[in-house]
């Protein structure tokens, strides 16, 4: 019997009030796969993902998650990575603290012995355990993609789902990223879905490529979505140098 | 001093202040980090629409305040959520609307209007067993509602992180607000409107300045606010002067040495 595609998504719809979000979205990733969802702003890629995580509810159509609806996945099997502006900073917060919070789906009070070990192997996994006792408030762009990508890998979820992660992160912590998110799913299996606005990175990361303008632009292999005629399709343009030129292959 | 202590009226007052202060600070932080210091404002004048009702039936104000400034409570989550208004908006709304509905009816009854504002504005050197009674019910719901602690703190530090993990968020919005104004309505039949607003505020405020983390901020704030109002009480006593602006000016006292030692995070 043939494995279930880790995301399923057929004829999905979502309009809010006279605004039409996404329209018809129908893609099948595979698990184990790497998806760069891809599109201009507004396209409704944050919306998408919204959807999977049960927090937007569709118009028409439906998805299903490993074969089944999303209440029959557990929570911590599904990872997610938010837009970090939306954190409020003023909020008074240790880097441990968030970790343990994706562990008990609250927020601590006290941190038990067994909970900080847990919280202390994520951020060691993300090369991030020096961050454990700073204040959230205080950390870099960088710094806090760590923590909540620590936060994220706590519970070891089967489908993980980021939210623009590089945002606001330098070239350095972009590229640690990448290798946290691709050391983690050789180690595991997982499905990462991930929103980016970079597609040199898609093309290098990605197993798959969703290139989304409310519609369905093209989903598949980084080389035959992200040509010049397709993007210009999603972004309604041909200015931006990349689309100049094909992009080449990543050779790893 | 001692015999102000031998004082039945002291000695309730002193016990409401640690009831109230205890109670209402705890639900502070919430109403602080969630950027509603606007809403015991709110809920106060609420609380003067349900007093204007029940002096217009001629009934005790504070079984009418209660559910109609828990209402109130629940319409402004309710409009907010629906609308997408800010709370600030949507608080507004609900606060003119209450008052506008309390004077309509306070101006078919004018005798008794001095009551309603001597209920609004509270004293805590006349509380009543009876008050006693109610806000030691209000702090046992408090105790035995402190599991929320952690869905309230979640929420509130990231909305969206409680909901992609499939939290009620909104049910335990709705339980939040209600709870608040609970406590306010009660912490205003004891202390006055001027004071829920201070509780609501001042003591979390400077325990965020003292705090790195929400439990200790929490904590923090219970301490405050239940030391403020004993300092308040007494120096009230000793000084003759009244007792809700004592309280407030310990509290703001007390806020500006935190100001002035405290760390201050980077925001923004």
């Amino acid at each position: 019997m043939a494995e279930a595609p880790a995301v399923q998504v057929q004829d999905l719809s979502v309009r809010f009030g006279d605004f039409q979000a996404l329209q018809d979205v129908s893609l099948e990733a595979p698990q184990g796969s790497f998806v760069a969802i891809v599109g201009p702003n507004g396209a409704g890629k944050s919306t998408l993902l919204r959807v999977l995580l049960g927090l937007v509810q569709p118009e028409k159509g439906s998805f299903r998650l490993f074969g089944g609806p999303l209440a029959a996945l557990p929570p911590e099997q599904v990872g997610y990575v938010p837009q970090v502006k939306n954190f409020d900073r003023s909020f008074p917060a240790l880097a441990l603290e968030l970790v343990v919070s994706g562990i008990r789906r609250a927020w601590p009070f006290w941190v038990t012995p067994a909970e900080r070990k847990l919280a202390q192997e994520a951020l060691e996994q993300v090369g991030a355990s020096r961050l454990e006792n700073r204040s959230l408030g205080r950390l870099s762009g960088g710094e806090l993609q760590r923590v909540y990508l620590a936060r994220s890998l706590v519970h070891k979820p089967k489908l993980l789902l980021l939210d623009e992660p590089a945002t606001g992160v330098d070239a350095v912590g972009e590229a640690d990223l990448y290798r946290h998110l691709e050391a983690y799913q050789k180690r595991s299996g997982a499905t990462i879905l991930m929103i980016t606005h970079d597609w040199e990175a898609a093309n290098h990361h990605a197993t798959h490529v969703l290139l989304l303008n409310r519609r369905v632009i093209d989903f598949g292999p980084p080389q035959q979505v992200l040509c010049p005629e397709c993007l210009s399709r999603a972004f309604g343009h041909v200015g931006h140098a990349h689309l100049n030129e094909p992009i080449q292959p990543h050779i790893p | 001093m001692l015999e102000a202590l031998s004082l039945p009226f002291f000695q309730r007052a002193l016990l409401a202040g640690v009831l109230v202060g205890a109670f209402i600070s705890y639900y502070a932080p919430f109403v602080v980090q969630r950027k509603l210091s606007f809403l015991s404002h709110g809920l106060a004048h609420a609380a003067f629409g349900g007093v204007a009702i029940a002096l217009f039936f001629n009934t005790e104000p504070l079984w009418v305040a209660l559910p109609f400034t828990v209402l109130v409570a629940l319409g402004i989550t309710w409009l907010r959520s629906r609308t997408g208004l800010g709370e600030d908006s949507a608080i507004g709304i609900f606060l003119a609307l209450a008052l506008a509905f309390g004077i309509l009816l306070l101006s078919f009854r004018t005798s008794y209007a001095a009551e309603a504002l001597a209920y609004l504005f509270g004293s805590l050197l006349t509380v009543t067993p009876t008050d006693l009674w109610i806000s030691l019910g209000v702090l046992a719901l408090t105790l035995a509602l402190l599991p929320f602690w952690g869905r309230w703190a979640y929420a509130t530090f990231d909305r969206d992180l409680a909901l992609a993990d499939r939290r009620r968020v909104l049910t335990q919005d709705y339980l939040l607000s209600a709870l608040v104004a609970v406590a306010t309505v009660v912490a205003v039949k004891v202390v006055g409107a001027l004071l829920v607003g201070a509780f609501l505020v001042i003591p979390a405020a400077t325990a965020r300045l003292w705090s790195r983390t929400f439990s200790t901020m929490t904590l923090l704030s219970v301490a405050l606010g239940v030391s403020t109002a004993l300092a308040g009480l007494i120096l009230s006593y000793q000084f003759d002067v009244p007792s809700g602006a004592s309280i407030v000016l310990v509290q703001a006292a007390i806020f500006a040495l935190a100001f002035a030692t405290g760390r201050r995070e980077q925001t923004g």
